[in-house]
């Protein structure tokens, strides 16, 4: 008898067909294509109808790029008075939000008890759930008359970019912290166990090992929260002003930077956008077209400060 | 080796050092004197307490906030649990090698040089470095790569970076827990050799599961163990030799032999 002719059972090592398996792999895969496929068709979509913008005979690019009022009425299309002032409002939020924000995170996750951060953590995590219309409202109600009161009601204006920068700030400021922490907190205590065995105090721990290492998670926190600060509509559109900071030319917006001014009214990208859409805007206007191209000029910004930022964290990281 | 008694020849000197963790005893009266310049080895069974005593050295319990210490341990004839001592100033005397090699995701340069920054170090940061990693016998390995990052080394590389960096702050004393535990047997041997050599001017406290390392390396050693309730004791000290062959006591015979086989 060859030893292949065993009549003993032999364990059945075929492939089996796991339909379960099969059918979940399937959807799953269905959902992420779904997912990628949504994204495009926005990009699509931002892309096409802003270039039906670009070809309007009213409309061209250098202009668009380089001139220094924001007014369709009389077919000026500047986006840089619009840009501008989204700038002036996410740095104000940034210069709030993120040393305020490390300050608490490092707190939270290399000084406060365990009971402390799980008590802290979740408050800081509801104040992120509060709608941001009440925001806007804070910030025309209370932020601005405080500015007023420090600075002078002949400075500051009803409608300024600086209360709205702030307020954006203290929005983002959840945001900020508990990303940060997170980042923080997944740094090995191994390495803080070496820092303090090198005779290291608890802040140069904090601020020399801690921080660096956790680079990369931090600076993913910045950028989802200045993502955030460019992105956000609704403060600015109640607080900062309804319309555009226009002038005749750049050496009067130059002029004492009062393109800069963050006391005066200024509206951003997201604030114009939504006011002109709140109106009776019809498809065919020009307004309507412009939106997409204020939309496509957001996501670009946000796509290359995205990219620029990886490659810094990518030089910069401390891998463990 | 005379044993000497001057109370200067002591490095460390414990008593009636208790630790407890919340409402666990972890460690009861341990009184114990380490030797200045020699190597003592904790050996005992797993849980037996070698890491808190060892960590109660340079005051690196503080750090779990449920532990709790009772008793004196004294460096220079100082309680470091004193509430005028600052265990920052502490730990800057007592350096520490931990189990797992950990140095810092920096270059390796600035692995050594970190620990002399802080501490305020003005001199020469280059020889310095230089220095320490000959002294951890890493220098010619390392002297044409000093800007690469220290998770590039091996191991055995990264561990003997830590004992350099530990150097660099120029400590007395050096604890080292179970430093060899996650290497290979000759990255081992190397490390044991380092600790021989660094003896003649650095005390060392060793915490080794290992009993031959602790047979090869320590002049001195310690045997913890536990009671019925975990509490851990030490059973007997005395000089590496002795407590190999002829313990005084019935349950570190037991033990030795027991993993001699
Ligand atoms: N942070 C801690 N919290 C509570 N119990 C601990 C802690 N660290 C160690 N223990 C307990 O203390 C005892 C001694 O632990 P350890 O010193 O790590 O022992 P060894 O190093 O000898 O293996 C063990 O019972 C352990 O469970
Ligand atoms: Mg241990």
């Amino acid at each position: 008898m060859s030893p292949h002719a065993s009549t003993e059972m032999a364990p059945d090592l075929r492939k089996q067909r796991r339909w379960g398996e099969t059918a979940i792999h399937a959807l799953l895969f269905l959902f992420a294509t779904l997912s990628i496929l949504t994204t495009a068709g926005i990009v699509i979509v931002l892309f096409s109808q802003a270039l039906r913008f670009f070809a309007r005979p009213e409309v061209n690019l250098w202009a668009f790029l380089t001139d220094s009022a924001w007014q369709p009425q009389i077919d000026r299309f500047g986006i840089m008075v619009l840009v501008i002032a989204t700038l002036i409002t996410s740095v104000i939020a940034m210069i709030v939000a993120i040393p305020l924000g490390m300050m608490i995170a490092i707190y939270l996750s290399e000084y406060a008890s365990p009971r402390t951060r799980n008590t802290l953590k979740p408050i800081l995590e509801v104040l992120a759930g509060i709608p941001t219309v009440v925001y806007g409202y804070f910030a025309l109600t209370f932020m601005t008359p405080l500015l007023q009161g420090l600075i002078g009601k002949d400075v500051v204006e009803i409608f300024n970019v600086a209360a709205a920068g702030i307020v954006i700030g203290i929005l983002i400021l959840p945001l900020v912290t508990s990303m940060a922490e997170d980042a923080l907190s997944a740094v090995p205590d191994l390495l803080r166990e070496a820092a303090y065995g090198l005779g290291a105090t608890r802040l140069e721990t904090a601020l020399k090992v801690v921080t660096p290492a956790a680079l990369s998670g931090l600076a993913a926190a910045f950028i989802v929260a200045v993502s955030r600060a460019i992105g956000e509509t609704m403060i600015v559109a109640i607080a900062a002003g309804a319309g555009p900071r226009n002038f005749d030319s750049w050496s009067d917006a130059f002029h004492n930077l009062a393109i800069f001014n963050p006391f005066k009214a200024a509206e951003t990208m997201t604030g114009h956008i939504v006011r002109i859409s709140g109106g009776d805007i019809s498809y065919e206007s020009i307004d309507y077209d412009s939106l997409f191209a204020i939309g496509l000029t957001l996501f670009l910004i946000t796509f290359a400060l995205n990219l620029i930022s990886r490659r810094v964290v990518k030089r910069f990281r401390e891998v463990y | 080796m005379n044993i000497q008694t001057t109370a200067a020849t002591y490095a460390i000197e414990t008593r009636n050092l208790n630790v407890y963790y919340g409402d666990f005893h972890a460690v009861k009266d341990v009184n114990l004197r380490i030797h200045k310049n020699k190597i003592t080895a904790l050996i005992g069974p797993s849980g037996c307490g070698k890491s808190t005593v060892l960590r109660c050295f340079n005051r690196m319990n503080d750090l779990i906030p449920s532990a709790r210490i009772e008793g004196d341990v004294l460096f220079h004839g100082k309680n470091i649990y004193d509430p005028d001592v600052d265990p920052v100033q502490v730990r800057r005397r007592i350096g520490m090698v931990f189990q797992k090699p950990n140095p810092f995701p920096k270059s390796i340069y600035d692995n050594v040089a970190w620990g002399a920054k802080i501490n305020g170090f003005k001199g020469d940061l280059d020889a310095l470095v230089q220095e320490s990693l000959e002294r951890a016998a890493l220098w010619n390995e390392v002297k044409d790569k000093l800007d690469a990052s220290g998770y590039s080394l091996s191991g055995g590389q990264q561990q003997r970076l830590c004992i350099a960096r530990a150097l660099a702050v120029k400590p007395d004393i050096i604890l080292m827990d179970e430093p060899t535990s996650a290497l290979d047997p000759i990255a081992s041997l190397r490390i044991e050799e380092l600790m021989w050599e660094l003896a003649q001017d650095v005390t060392i406290i060793v915490v080794t599961h290992n009993m031959q390392q602790a047979a090869r390396v320590s002049d001195y050693t310690a045997f913890f163990t536990v009671t019925p309730d975990r509490t851990g004791y030490m059973e007997e000290f005395g000089e590496t030799p002795q407590i190999f062959t002829t313990p005084a006591s019935k349950i570190t015979e037991d033990y030795i032999t027991g993993r001699f086989g």
